[in-house]
């Protein structure tokens, strides 16, 4: 790769090891859900700066618009109202959007080589000119994200703005939000910087406040600041913690060389015991018998 | 066309046909499905006109099968029902294979190991069937909740790899015990060949 900056860390049905000589500094989107007013500016710059254009939908009876993340849309506000006797009516605004997950699912259940690709930086992102629209993404990913458009049938989802984060931008979310509830940096800096934070709202009295870098999926390129960071379910069902599914495991792990020898063996299988036991011919004693029975009938 | 007016009728020309358009089906599916299960096997998608068109073309020709499969089922069914004698013939099975057919039971049309793979057909189709279906994404794989379409997933790959094993022992069967194959092209077979590997069959047909 030219850039070092897209430096390709895993890449999707390929089963030999990456290009690793080079070491890039791991990055991540840390979003403070405690800062989000909920202004869906974010939705506005990826739009913008992905030249995306949603249809208008219809509304849900919520302030979800629109109401699910499509091809066209990779980020989503979800807007949940959480009711309890501690804390009364509390509206839990979360940016949905793929997690950018250390070991993707998306990846590991992709049958395209290259269609999908972890930089190694730490973005995971779709080649949509590999892309051959299996949606086996779908199957794999653990957070429900990418979108198989129905105009090109290719599978689409948050880049993280791997474009920008190339050439030294932030993404464009990041860039716009008016609260400063959406960082990008170092992965090791948005840890600290979460870190401050989540102090802060220990000390408001958010005593479960906490990081969301879920480690069932090898930790996530984009993580939340929670202030109730023991229960992500109530953030609009934020998995507590998301794993590739052990069927996706199964079928993308251990199956494929099983299978592979399975099938090399009833090949070769037959193969040899044709040459080492010969084939079942008719027996001459069985011709004779039944040239026997011929002539009797004449 | 009568190669030897005394050769037996195994197969009509409809059954034959039958049987091929089900083996075709099979053949493209195994290759497109591998290419698409395995990334060592992608290459074979260049077969199709490349990955996008084997992704479309792989599910229609499942299709396909299903239907022919289908027709080929209840046709050679009550053909295939296991008898006793069937399980004596699969228990000693490992003889014949070791090159001794001399103790095998008599056998009519099908033996036992003809009739367990015509049986485990029928399985692996309707689980490949339903199973494929769910993995659908262009059409179906909204349907589904998403641990059904990753166990869809599994059992597909699960029983198409299974399947390919036991049409290999099929088509290796077939070519192994020489004289079957034009069972299959053009219908008949030997009066040999009958009395030595289906000798109550051959009894049916010449009345000896």
């Amino acid at each position: 790769m030219a850039l070092q900056s897209l430096d390709i860390a895993k890449r999707s049905a390929t089963t030999t090891e990456p290009p690793q000589a080079r070491k890039t500094l791991e990055v991540a989107k840390l979003i403070d859900v405690s800062k989000c007013i909920g202004c869906k500016a974010c939705q506005v710059a990826c739009m913008q700066w992905n030249d995306l254009r949603d249809e208008v939908g219809s509304c849900g009876g919520t302030y979800d618009n629109p109401t699910d993340m499509t091809d066209q849309s990779w980020t989503v506000m979800r807007y949940a109202e959480v009711e309890s006797e501690e804390r009364g009516l509390e509206w839990l605004i979360r940016k949905d959007g793929c997690m950018h997950c250390e070991d993707p699912g998306c990846l590991k259940a992709c049958p395209a080589p290259g269609a999908i690709i972890k930089y190694a930086n730490g973005i995971v992102d779709f080649h949509q000119e590999n892309c051959i629209g299996c949606g086996y993404c779908v199957t794999g990913c653990p957070f429900n994200v990418p979108r198989i458009s129905k105009k090109d049938s290719k599978a689409y989802k948050c880049t993280l703005c791997s474009d920008r984060v190339a050439v030294g931008l932030e993404p464009a979310c990041v860039k716009v939000c008016p609260t400063g509830s959406i960082s990008f940096g170092s992965k090791e800096d948005m840890k600290e910087l979460a870190d401050e934070r989540i102090t802060e709202l220990k000390e408001r009295g958010f005593k479960n406040a906490g990081l969301y870098d879920p480690a069932g999926v090898g930790g996530t390129h984009v993580m939340y600041v929670l202030n109730h960071a023991d229960k992500p379910s109530l953030y609009s069902g934020l998995p507590a913690d998301p794993t590739i599914a052990p069927t996706v495991s199964l079928w993308k792990g251990f199956a494929k060389p099983l299978a592979m020898a399975g099938i090399a063996a009833a090949a070769l299988g037959g193969l040899f015991h044709y040459v080492m036991k010969g084939p079942n011919e008719v027996s001459k004693e069985i011709e004779a018998e039944v040239e026997k029975e011929l002539e009797g009938e004449k | 066309m009568i190669r030897d007016p005394s050769d037996l009728q195994r197969y009509n020309a409809s059954e034959r046909a039958n049987h091929w358009v089900t083996g075709i089906c099979f053949i493209l599916l195994a290759l497109s499905g591998l290419a698409l299960f395995h990334p060592a096997l992608f290459p074979l998608t260049s077969l199709f006109g490349g990955g996008v068109w084997t992704r479309i073309l792989h599910p229609f020709i499942g299709v396909i099968m299903m239907l022919f499969f289908v027709v080929m089922f209840f046709r050679f069914k009550r053909l295939n029902h296991m008898t006793d004698t069937d399980w004596e013939w699969v228990k000693r099975a490992k003889e014949m294979v070791d090159g001794d057919d001399h103790n095998m039971p008599e056998m009519g049309k099908y033996n036992g190991g003809q009739k367990l793979l015509f049986w485990f057909l029928g399985l692996a189709m309707l689980v490949l069937f339903v199973s494929g279906i769910i993995i659908w994404r262009a059409y179906f794989s909204h349907y589904f909740p998403i641990g059904v379409i990753r166990t869809g997933a599994v059992l597909h790959a699960v029983f198409a790899t299974v399947m390919i094993i036991a049409i290999i022992v099929h088509v290796y069967a077939a070519i192994w015990v020489r004289g079957t194959i034009r069972a299959m092209l053009y219908g008949t077979v030997t009066r040999a060949w009958a009395k030595q590997h289906h000798r109550a069959w051959y009894r049916q047909m010449t009345g000896k």
